[in-house]
């Protein structure tokens, strides 16, 4: 992870950028069962409700909670890109960029409410491995939660049993994707990128498991989460 | 069958119908549909939907055909679009030659899912009856056009994922879709921006605006800001989050009832 991200400071090459995505995507598919049988072989029952783990839990408000520990690291990175803002950002770019960084916040915190007593603690972030100096690696760390937000949500709306809870994650995912078109032509501006390489041969937009999803963001959190008790 | 007929047929159901329809929705079509409209015919699928109970949930094949019917709009458009000499700007050529690669592929897959059940494609008329008559003249006319059906899809799909809820793996096809067609709405939004020099013309949907109106009002408008009956603008911890900022977050929905209604003056007669 720590190369993939080293990878998006070094260039601004968008095609390498989905290349560096789907790779990411790939290896994480990859090593997803063999985490969980580590998490599973290694702690027991215990282990697992220990404050190590963060279960999300089951069901509704298992997606719900999947949701939002999403929304928490996508909330905290935009929070950190606006408090230590990259050389020369434009006007254009923090007002896109604060949008973003307010919607996601709302999102958060709609989720928290929506939770009440079910709702996973606050997650600790670990942006460590990007340059919040670099507009490259900012915009890149951006394109990757954005374009792994829309994934998430694609993927999850089946997992989803009340219909208002599917609605919501409509209206949400939507926005996600409206934020990677965005983001994406800030990189690369009136180019293909804007809808590209997330997409495929039939022009649908990947959806990704929570498992992949997880192990995805994992090198992004402190903590340990689990989506072992997430309907599949 | 008119428009006025169907949206008539409508409020027989359900009384309350035609005040669900945005009154801007009416309103447009009062004043802007040509008398050329009036004798319109709807495409069966619409007309079919239209004739059931109001509420009464669409089958799986009629929602895909709804969805069909709206990609066929949207291909045909970028379709004549992108082959019109020094009509878009070069800056953009790339843009609209992507979504229009996204709508033929949608099509396509449609299509494929349909079999012989796959309605054909409509003749489409994108003066919509006389309302935009500079639509293949005036770049501004033809992408403001553009936000229109990207938006109105985004709502449509969205509209329908409950109705699929019983059907998985259509309702991951059809989000997998949806969030292509926002990711088109948000670039031509904010290309529009950008051009009028307006900016509050974002990517994301502030309050309800867009035109026309009647895209972005409804009976959930964009302006909407209670999701699963929690008011956004009241969460404790949003801080001075303006309520703007609560709208663009939360896209909203729109019934198949009410995407007929923006729709419907587009599409001349069914093959």
């Amino acid at each position: 992870m720590k190369k993939t991200l080293t990878q998006f400071s070094d260039s601004s090459d968008s095609v390498m950028l989905s290349k560096v995505n789907r790779r990411f995507f790939l290896r994480s598919a990859g090593v997803a069962a063999t985490t969980g049988a580590f998490i599973m072989g290694a702690c027991t029952e215990q282990d697992l409700m220990s404050d190590d783990v963060v279960d999300l839990g089951s069901g509704d408000f298992g997606i719900l909670n999947y949701a939002y520990a999403l929304e928490q690291l996508e909330a905290a990175f935009y929070i950190q890109v606006l408090t230590t803002p990259y050389l020369n950002m434009t006007d254009m770019e923090k007002w896109i960029l604060t949008d973003i960084r307010d919607h996601e916040i709302i999102h958060r915190e709609f989720f928290k409410a929506a939770l009440g007593m079910k709702a996973i603690k606050g997650l600790t972030p670990n942006f460590s491995q990007i340059d919040f100096a670099s507009r490259t690696s900012v915009l890149g760390a951006a394109k990757l939660f954005e374009d792994t937000g829309v994934a998430a949500y694609n993927g999850a709306g089946k997992l989803i049993e009340d219909v208002n809870y599917l609605l919501v994650a409509g209206k949400i995912v939507s926005v996600e994707a409206r934020h990677a078109s965005a983001i994406a032509d800030l990189i690369n501006p009136n180019a293909l990128e804007f809808a590209n390489g997330q997409i495929d041969e039939n022009g649908l937009e990947h959806a990704y498991s929570p498992s992949i999803i997880l192990d995805g963001v994992s090198p992004f959190v402190m903590d340990k989460i689990s989506g072992k008790n997430l309907p599949s | 069958m008119d428009i006025f007929k169907i949206l008539d047929s409508i409020q027989k159901v359900d009384g309350d119908a035609a005040g669900r329809l945005e009154h801007s929705t009416r309103r447009m079509f009062m004043n802007r549909v040509s008398s050329s409209l009036a004798a319109a015919a709807v495409p069966t699928v619409f007309a079919s939907i239209v004739n059931k109970a109001y509420g009464a949930t669409p089958t799986v094949t009629e929602i895909l055909n709804f969805a069909l019917t709206l990609e066929y709009l949207e291909e045909t458009f970028y379709f004549q679009a992108n082959r019109m000499d020094n009509f878009i700007p070069a800056e953009y050529t790339l843009v609209f030659s992507q979504i229009e690669k996204h709508e033929t592929q949608h099509v396509h897959f449609l299509k494929a899912a349909l079999g012989s059940a796959a309605v054909d494609r409509p003749t489409f008329d994108f003066t919509y009856g006389g309302a935009f008559p500079d639509a293949w003249t005036n770049f501004m006319t033809f992408i403001t056009i553009s936000a229109a059906l990207e938006d109105t899809g985004v709502r449509a799909y969205k509209g329908q994922a409950g109705n699929l809820i019983s059907a998985p793996q259509i309702l991951e096809y059809a989000l997998q879709v949806h969030s292509v067609e926002a990711r088109h709405a948000s670039l031509v939004r904010r290309i529009i921006g950008k051009l009028k020099n307006d900016p509050m013309m974002k990517g994301w949907i502030t309050q309800a605006k867009g035109f026309p109106p009647a895209v972005y009002a409804g009976m959930t408008p964009e302006s909407n800001m209670v999701h699963a009956g929690l008011d956004a603008s009241t969460l404790a911890g949003i801080g001075s989050i303006s309520d703007d900022a609560v709208t663009e977050s939360f896209d909203e929905p729109l019934t198949m009832e009410e995407v007929l209604a923006i729709a419907g003056p587009f599409i001349v007669k069914t093959m």
